[in-house]
């Protein structure tokens, strides 16, 4: 056995040039399936990440129809406080339709929208200046904002001198009394994410005009029981309205799990893609093992004349073909992990093989070695001596 | 002389009635056409018949790369007749130590791979493998350039090593194919001696050839023609009915 690896090697190597275009069907068949689901892995898990930065602890209730007799904000914190050993924040929703204006100077482009005091820590922002909203502006309906980093260096030219200034929100005078922190380091941008003016949402909701708050966002204090408590909320607006058409609840894990399922069919699908070239990869293999079988024909009925029975002729081939395309398959596995990681580097991903790609390109090519080396083998082994002898 | 040490030998080679039938087209052709011929161990015996006689065919069914359509044949007591692939290499690798005239090495093997070769079919141990090769590259002058490649080689030392594989087997037959046909006249009366030498030692040897003196310098001759044996007797006799 370990002499048929010795011969295959020394086989392989004396016939560099050939053994090399043997293995490039199968170096470029592994390494494409490397590249391929490393790349659709590092590019979605980054996706993943963006999208788990926007909270995957989430969840937020829509309330439709709303009727007289329907939740009010304080049932909604009757809830919640209930449940406080669940969930970390909550807050009503309201965004409103709104222009912010300073002087001349206006903003079209701003979320606006109303909040409760654990709004900003359940985005998980902090302050640049000022304070964050209080429990007492809800009750006493203060006029009052925390505006984004963006609003500030549009309207005031600073986050500093925006602290205490006025400005105005559809025409009615808000309070600036703190400003967040950039988040976005790179785009400091309309309509992008420091691009936000937040209210007490007792103040947006008779600012909109609506008898009642139909959105609420809660975040729960486990990421891993974000299910129980949907099924939880559920359960209490199930109570509340008695009927499931009027309530949606929607968790940002679902989205993410759902996410994570395209994630694996799209990696899954352009591995098949990339399998593919394998298998051409394995025919040229058994290509030139047939040539290779013809050639040594000579060699063949040597061996067999000096008593080499057919297992032993097909053992050495079927090894030859399978360190063949072994070989193949870890410059593959390198030059895969190479191009991943340089083109990883390029496009701004993290991307590192998975060693559940690795592992599956290499043992298929082993296989591919095994499986098409097999018949050109069995085809030497049945040489008849006298024939191979008298071929030159 | 000949005769009386025959008599206390074991025969090693049993040939039958043997018959080799080609089918070519629609005519069946008689390669060997009723053989019947025993060989003693230690006796050195050349076949000898020109191209198309049907001696490579003989030679072919001795060697057990073939087996014959009718017939039997036994070696070393053993029925070979209609024996399977994988019984035959096992037979050649065990019994008989082939020269061919194209000393047929390995190319790609050095020299002592090469002689190591039928033992590492014979599931030798590497160690014992290395020692017999060196013992056996020995015995034809060639142990020091074990290292080197066949094609480094002259024909001459080419045709020592393949003697040097065909003896590391310890075989009981030892079979050559022409085998000075492809060396010149100095080179083969080498190899010629050193058969002889073998054969003095107590090898049984079976050379093939078609040139009348080279099978006279074996001990006993047996002449094909035709597929069939027309002449087999001591070489002095063959000399003089040449």
């Amino acid at each position: 056995m370990l002499q048929s690896f010795k011969l295959a090697l020394k086989s392989i190597w004396s016939n560099k040039i050939r053994s090399f275009l043997t293995m490039l069907g199968i170096i470029i068949g592994v390494a494409s399936v490397i590249i391929l689901v490393s790349l659709v892995n590092g590019y979605m898990s980054s996706v993943v990440e963006n999208f788990a930065s926007m909270g995957v602890n989430q969840m937020s209730v829509r309330l439709t129809n709303l009727s007289s007799r329907s939740m009010d904000v304080d049932k909604m914190y009757e809830f919640y406080d209930l449940h406080r050993d669940l969930f970390a924040q909550m807050t009503p929703n309201v965004s409103l339709e709104a222009t912010l204006k300073k002087g001349n100077d206006s903003l079209t482009s701003t979320s606006v929208g109303g909040y409760s005091e654990e709004y900003l820590d359940l985005k998980g922002y902090k302050l640049e200046q000022g304070r964050n909203i209080q429990y007492a502006d809800i009750i006493s309906r203060n006029k009052v904002c925390v505006i984004g980093y963006y609003v500030a260096q549009e309207l005031f030219g600073g986050t500093e001198k925006a602290i205490n200034e006025t400005i105005k929100i559809n025409g009615y005078g808000f309070q600036v009394v703190g400003v967040a922190e950039r988040q976005d380091k790179d785009d400091l941008e309309e309509g992008g994410t420091d691009d936000f003016c937040w209210i007490p949402y007792s103040v947006a909701v008779k600012m909109a005009r609506s008898a009642a708050i139909s959105n609420y966002t809660f975040a729960t204090v486990d990421v891993n029981d974000t299910d129980s408590c949907k099924a939880l909320l559920e359960e209490f607006l199930f109570q509340t309205f008695k009927d499931e058409d009027l309530y949606r609840v929607t968790a940002n894990s679902e989205m993410l799990d759902s996410l994570n399922e395209q994630i694996s069919m799209m990696s899954a699908m352009l591995g098949g893609i990339a399998g593919i070239s394998l298998l051409v990869a394995g025919v040229g293999v058994m290509n030139i093992m047939l040539v290779s079988v013809t050639e040594r024909t000579r060699e063949i009925g040597i061996r067999k004349s000096l008593g080499a029975k057919r297992g032993t002729i097909m053992q050495q081939f079927v090894i030859e073909a399978a360190v063949t395309s072994s070989i193949g398959g870890i410059i593959g596995i390198l030059l895969g992990a190479g191009v991943t990681e340089i083109a990883g580097g390029i496009i701004g991903i993290n991307a590192t093989p998975t060693p559940m790609a690795v592992l599956v390109s290499f043992s298929v090519s082993v296989g591919i070695g095994l499986i098409f080396g097999y018949m050109p083998a069995s085809r030497a082994a049945k040489l008849n001596p006298i024939d191979a002898l008298r071929s030159d | 002389m000949a005769e009386t040490d025959n008599k206390i030998r074991e025969p090693l080679i049993e040939l039958k009635d043997i018959y080799k039938i080609y089918q070519m087209g629609e005519e069946a052709v008689h390669a060997n056409d009723g053989i019947t011929l025993t060989i003693y161990q230690g006796e050195f015996v050349a076949i000898v018949g020109k191209s198309g006689s049907g001696k490579s065919t003989l030679m072919n069914i001795i060697g057990a790369l073939d087996v014959p359509t009718f017939g039997e044949y036994f070696l070393g007591g053993e029925d070979v007749s209609d024996m399977e692939d994988d019984e035959l290499a096992e037979i050649r690798n065990k019994m008989i130590g082939f020269i061919f005239q194209q000393y047929n090495l390995l190319p790609k093997l050095n020299l002592l791979e090469n002689v190591e070769l039928p033992l590492l079919y014979a599931g030798v141990p590497a160690e014992e493998r290395k020692e017999r090769a060196f013992a056996s590259l020995e015995r034809v002058g060639l142990k020091e350039k074990w290292k080197n490649m066949p094609s480094q080689l002259s024909g001459g030392q080419q045709q020592r090593v393949s003697i040097a594989r065909a003896l590391a087997g310890n075989p009981s037959l030892i079979l050559a194919d022409e085998p000075t046909g492809a060396l010149d006249s100095k080179t083969s009366r080498e190899v010629l001696n050193f058969l002889k030498k073998l054969n003095e030692e107590g090898n049984t040897i079976v050379m093939i050839t078609h040139d009348s003196s080279i099978a006279l310098e074996a001990r006993r001759v047996v002449q094909i023609y035709d597929g069939k044996i027309n002449f087999d007797g001591d070489v002095n006799e063959y000399a003089a009915v040449l």
